[in-house]
């Protein structure tokens, strides 16, 4: 089968689940956020409340429409949503989308660093725990992924906010620049500086999986016949494991890292808070506190966007780093089983591969 | 010249018995013979193999002189083409692997006309391991071994999972390296393509050596032992084999 | 990879014994059982603590702000002179305590959706679907949204921690529970004309069972983290009641001061409970997996 024919037919099968799965998750947070005991008005009037009469919020709910059935209004949502309008933020004072907009590149800026921090730390304890399977740097290793697997990341925020910024002073403990400048004063060396601790912050949720995740596999590869066969013939493991091993560990860790970037996200909910990092997390726990409920749905969809995103790329890098997957047709390759194909795999020989 | 002489492989149980799946098994193998080590399932012939290659795992105990050319066989001077696919790394190409068992051996190789003289298409160096048929796949397992440039060379199952004609050219293939000046131990429970190239053949009942036949015997019904008997009627009657042979 | 690997294992002969596979010191069973003592010991002793501390004793008392840890007070006092053991203690309660409804509620959706599941295509399409729309938000922000929806307050957090963590047990059931009733020996149970009752109660219970134990154990550390994490950023549990959330909330504003005390030890706290639940959660799995030797 053609290569650009497989990915359209990917994509194609993508679209198709999104098809039912975005109606389902716009209705499923509607209700969410519908059913939250808190009154729009009185969250939107808040501290004016002695100014504003009972006649002039029955004013406002009427022209919000919150007075109409609950379908009604959730019809009228969804329009404005296909028009591109997500409703204004009141803790903001402007639009969500100009919200969104002006705070998704800290946010991503944050979760791409900690993805990376996470990935390169997680993989390299990975093989190492590989490498030495058994032993006493495995042993520590694996200590090490279930401690951080049950960490609170906030509480190593607090940690490394004890430690390097206030016992140490080497990095600061707030924010994506220092304060009373704008970004564009600012220094990369300086951002860099303000970026170190809320990404390993985030990166700690991605850790564990990861570690454990690589050690399964390069040691999978380790003892499989494949590696049996080299050692044979004189291969040793540590040159096994960085060579031919390499790609048997770092393609599925970078698929399950790509498929848990969700995870990442939520973790920077809370580091975004602690370190106030001006980015959606942090906007989200103010729309939570605040009752901005426009605000808390528009970055619910962005989240829901994102985390389709992550799991688009970690099936497509599934396939694309091995090509057993690649071969195959998607629905195929999850109910076939691969016992019955002799013939197919010369079919597919003679078939003309590239 | 590799002399084997009463190899037997002991392992230690987890409750201090001992299983001893190889014992006092014993033969010659010589530049230019090709000798066939057959048995039935079971009888622990991959063992030998691994024995020879000294990749056994390290609860086993062996005994017995390994010798080649009057020493101890160095690592790299026997090589081991494997039965199964699963000992191609499923992730890279076929020529790629078989340049890495040449690296490994510090020898220089060139896979395409390795590829060329296995009979294999030159297209298959791009293939991955799981685009190969089941013969070529045995093919490629031959040229790792080949590729490490070991005279000698011990094929594992070369035959098991292939069509019959299939098999029949992985057999002539063995024979013709034999032919070519290499010395080649077939492992192989398929008795009656053996005993068409082989110059000799090892017979294992149950990891025991029962009989060592040169090939003429089966043909002419001199085989001694009741098991050897047993296992070359059982293979023979649908079979009617009697064409080339490497000695 | 799986697959690859069975294709050749028809091909292969049975392969001879390989080398024994090496046990650690403590068999997988005893394992689960020490670190199964571990937390129930560590989880009852707060939990009796917490009972028995009588309420004056975190009275506000000027005369010992902000003591480092000593002898005396062995995890330091706070900025209103309050012993940060105690608070811990009693907050570490209230997480186990939150922890455990989460796992109860949690356990009991993943039993019925997993087995409703496993009998029924349509149903079966339908908890799919469910499932996918739970994962399709990162977890902690969906926690936030079902918190929100609750009106917050103990309530928020207790449903959110509570309605939240069944996906994963109930796609462990669903799969355990359809792999037994493929089985041949069901459909020979099914063949001699046993009920459908019998049948689950005789094949499909005991399978289940451990998997629903583990999973249940499993759910535990993760409930309790949660509910810390929203605490925290004040979605949770109010100021005023005792969370190890609350606490590292209010130490974040006295870290610039240095005093790391106050989150250093209820942090602490809280990853010892989770983490202990964890390692007994999965020697448990490991205990029950049929895969794993039970050496």
């Amino acid at each position: 089968m053609k290569w650009s024919s497989w990915l359209i037919r990917f994509f194609l099968e993508r679209m198709q689940r999104l098809l039912w799965l975005v109606p389902l998750a716009m209705v499923g947070l509607f209700t969410l956020i519908r059913i939250a005991p808190v009154d729009p008005v009185q969250a939107y009037v808040g501290a004016r409340v002695a100014l504003v009469g009972p006649e002039q919020r029955q004013a406002i709910a009427t022209a919000w429409g919150l007075n109409d059935p609950i379908p009604e209004q959730f019809l009228r949502w969804l329009g404005h949503l296909l028009r591109g309008d997500l409703g204004d933020s009141m803790l903001f004072n402007a639009s969500v989308s100009e919200v969104i907009m002006a705070r998704w590149p800290a946010s991503l800026s944050l979760i791409g660093a900690a993805f990376m921090l996470a990935f390169v730390v997680g993989t390299s304890l990975g093989l190492i725990a590989a490498a030495y399977k058994g032993r006493w740097p495995d042993r520590i290793i694996r200590a090490f992924a279930i401690t951080l697997a049950v960490s609170p990341g906030f509480w190593l925020a607090l940690l490394f906010i004890a430690l390097f910024a206030v016992s140490l002073g080497w990095l600061p403990a707030c924010c994506s620049a220092p304060p009373g400048l704008t970004l564009g004063e600012v220094t990369w060396g300086e951002r860099l500086r303000h970026l170190i601790l809320p990404a390993a912050t985030v990166s700690i949720v991605g850790i564990a999986p990861l570690i454990m995740h690589t050690r399964a596999r390069a040691g999978g590869f380790l003892e499989g016949a494949a590696a049996r066969h080299l050692k044979a013939h004189g291969a040793r493991d540590l040159p096994l494991l960085l060579g031919p091993g390499l790609r048997h560990a770092l393609g599925p860790a970078l698929t399950v890292h790509l498929a848990g970037a969700g995870e990442l996200i939520g973790g920077s909910v809370l580091a975004e808070s602690i370190f106030s990092w001006p980015g959606l997390g942090e906007a989200t726990v103010r729309a939570a506190k605040g009752g901005d409920a426009p605000l808390l749905m528009g970055v619910a969809l962005a989240t829901l966007a994102m985390v389709f995103i992550g799991n688009l790329l970690a099936d497509l890098a599934a396939h694309l780093l091995d090509p057993r997957l690649r071969n195959r047709p998607l629905g195929e390759a999850r109910r076939r089983r691969w016992g019955l194909s002799h013939e197919s795999g010369s079919a597919n020989m003679t078939g003309g591969q590239p | 010249m590799l002399k084997v002489n009463k190899l037997t492989v002991r392992f230690r149980q987890h409750d201090g018995s001992r299983l001893v799946p190889i014992e006092d098994v014993s033969f010659t193998l010589g530049r230019g013979e090709l000798v066939g080590l057959v048995g039935g399932s079971g009888a622990g012939k991959s063992l030998i193999a691994e024995a020879l290659i000294g990749t056994l795992p390290r609860n086993a105990e062996v005994s017995g002189a390994v010798s080649l050319n009057g020493s101890a066989p160095q690592k790299g001077a026997i090589a081991l083409a494997p039965q199964g696919r699963d000992a191609l790394d499923p992730l890279a190409p076929s020529g790629r692997q078989v340049a890495r068992f040449a690296r490994l051996a510090r020898v220089s190789c060139d896979v395409p006309q390795l590829f060329a003289d296995l009979g294999l298409p030159p297209s298959t160096v791009k293939l991955w391991p799981h685009e190969l048929s089941g013969g070529m796949a045995k093919r490629v397992l031959v040229a790792t071994a080949l590729a490490t440039g070991a005279d000698y060379l011990i094929a594992d199952e070369p035959t098991v999972g292939l069509d019959g004609a299939s098999a029949d050219r992985i057999m002539a293939l063995l024979a013709d390296l034999a032919v070519s000046g290499r010395a080649v131990l077939v492992i192989s429970h398929d008795l009656v393509r053996l005993a068409r190239v082989a110059c000799r053949m090892v017979i294992l009942e149950e990891g025991r050596q029962v009989e060592v036949a040169d090939a003429a015997a089966f043909a002419e019904d001199r085989l001694v032992h009741p098991f050897s008997r047993a296992l070359w009627q059982a293979q023979t009657w649908e079979h009617f084999a009697s064409e080339e042979e490497a000695c | 990879m799986t697959d690859l690997a069975q294709d050749v294992a028809l091909a292969e002969e049975p392969s001879f014994p390989s080398e024994p596979v090496r046990r650690s010191r403590l068999s997988v069973r005893r394992r689960a059982m020490l670190s199964g003592a571990v937390a129930l010991t560590l989880v009852l002793g707060v939990l009796i603590v917490a009972a028995f501390i009588p309420a004056d004793t975190l009275r506000v008392n000027p005369a010992t702000r902000m003591l480092a840890p000593s002898l005396e007070h062995l995890f330091g006092t706070d900025l209103l002179g309050r012993d940060m053991l105690l608070r811990t203690t009693l907050a570490l309660g209230q997480s186990v305590g939150i922890g455990l409804f989460a796992a109860v509620v949690s356990t009991a959706l993943s039993v019925m959706l997993g087995l409703v599941a496993s009998v029924n295509r349509v149903a079966d399409r339908i908890v799919g679907v469910a499932t996918e729309l739970f994962l399709g938000l990162p977890h902690f922000v969906l926690l936030m949204l079902v918190a929100y929806a609750a009106g917050g307050g103990v309530r928020g957090v207790i449903l959110a921690v509570g309605l939240t963590h069944w996906p994963r047990l109930a796609r462990v059931l669903r799969h355990e529970a359809q792999r037994v009733m493929a089985s041949d020996y069901v459909a020979v149970s099914r063949g001699l004309g046993r009920s459908p009752l019998w049948v689950a109660r005789r094949h499909l219970l005991p399978h289940l069972i451990p998997q629903i134990v583990a999973g249940f154990v499993l759910i535990f550390p993760h409930a309790i983290l949660h509910e810390a994490g929203l605490s925290f950023l004040g979605l949770g549990v109010p100021p005023h009641l005792p969370s190890i959330g609350v606490i590292l909330s209010e130490s974040l504003r006295a870290l610039g001061s240095g005093l790391w005390w106050l989150a250093f030890f209820p942090g602490l706290g809280l990853l010892l409970v989770a983490l202990s639940f964890e390692v007994f959660g999965e020697s448990l799995r490991r205990a029950t997996d049929p895969d794993e030797g039970v050496a």
